[in-house]
């Protein structure tokens, strides 16, 4: 209860109307191996997936093995900052703590080389504008804030290339 | 990969709810900033506490407020030997379900008895609330229930 008058405050005191019912919860959270060295990744400006040895196939973030064939992931492969918007929703709604003006983009981007779409930010074009199939890169943030963290990648942006093919990310869909 | 490359990192996820608590439950917790405790009068004339809008088995509205407690009867408890860093008390205590002199419902609330053979079902136990400046209307205003006759702490 922040918003009542203490008792104490010598201000005349009305009946109490509010509660403060905050729920709060505190982790203690480890990423593990795997994500740990996507996020290591990520601190120096790369997007770091691994290839399954069994099916070839990319994963980023890679959570140490593949889900198809139930074996580890060992060869770390770096992929290009550059994707295709694969699928995506324009977000109109504000809500408490929100730290980007609406409405915003946030999409599934299919990195090139990466067999896993990934969630990012889709700024510097109108939301209308926005579009299945799009290419885009990553922005990153200026080297001396890159953190192992998804904030290190401010957002991405179209790169000018000429929109996808759609067989080229049906799949992923 | 070394294991000092491993992360590790707090995180905290918070909802800072705020509710609008209506005419009776703000009476109950007014009350409450004020060190006492009011009841209201359901459809049998017994008296509900915490107080409630609607008698809980007629569905009528409830009648007028009553003040009850401060002292009262356990009816049932649970020892703590290990708070947790939420708990209202950082020492073992027991959660207890009390009727409070004059009500016809019993209030959850901890127990501050010392040692589990110290409170037994049946024991008369009297609200200790925080000092009047630190009372906000919360049902934290009450700090504890203590033993009649002391052995809390
Ligand atoms: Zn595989």
């Amino acid at each position: 209860m922040t918003d009542q008058p203490s008792a104490g405050s010598g201000e005349p005191i009305g009946p109490v109307t509010m509660l403060a019912t905050p729920i709060r919860l505190d982790f203690d959270f480890t990423p593990g191996v795997a994500q740990s060295r996507f996020l290591r990744g990520l601190e120096r400006g790369t997007f770091l997936g691994q290839r399954c040895p069994t099916c070839h196939k990319v994963y980023v973030p890679s959570r140490g093995t593949c889900p198809t064939d139930g074996v580890a992931t060992t060869e770390d492969v770096e992929l290009a900052g550059t994707g295709t918007v694969t699928t995506y929703c324009v977000v109109n709604v504000p809500f408490a703590g929100q730290s980007i003006e609406i409405p915003y983009i946030a999409a599934q981007v299919l990195l090139d080389g990466a067999n896993l779409s990934f969630m990012g930010l889709i700024q510097e074009i109108p939301a209308d504008e926005v579009r299945m199939g799009m290419r885009v890169e990553a922005v990153w943030v200026a080297p001396d804030e890159l953190t192992p963290s998804l904030a290190s990648v401010r957002y991405f942006r179209p790169n000018g290339e000429p929109d996808a093919d759609y067989d080229t990310y049906k799949e992923y869909l | 990969m070394a294991d000092s490359d491993v992360l590790h990192a707090k995180h905290v996820l918070e909802y800072p709810y705020s509710r609008s608590v209506g005419p009776v439950i703000g009476a109950f917790l007014t009350a409450l900033r004020d060190g006492r405790f009011v009841g209201v009068v359901g459809s049998g004339g017994s008296v509900i506490v915490p107080p409630t809008e609607y008698d809980p088995i007629t569905g009528d509205d409830t009648g007028e407020l009553v003040e009850v407690g401060p002292g009262g009867v356990v009816e049932s408890w649970a020892w703590v030997s290990h708070p947790r860093r939420k708990h209202p008390l950082a020492h073992p205590f027991a959660w207890a379900l009390i009727t409070l002199d004059g009500a016809g419902t019993a209030l959850l609330h901890a127990v501050d008895a010392g040692a589990p053979d110290a409170l037994s079902t049946g024991a008369r136990v009297t609200a200790r609330f925080r000092p009047a400046g630190e009372r906000v209307g919360s049902m934290s205003d009450v700090e504890a229930f203590v033993l009649e006759g002391g052995a809390a702490r």
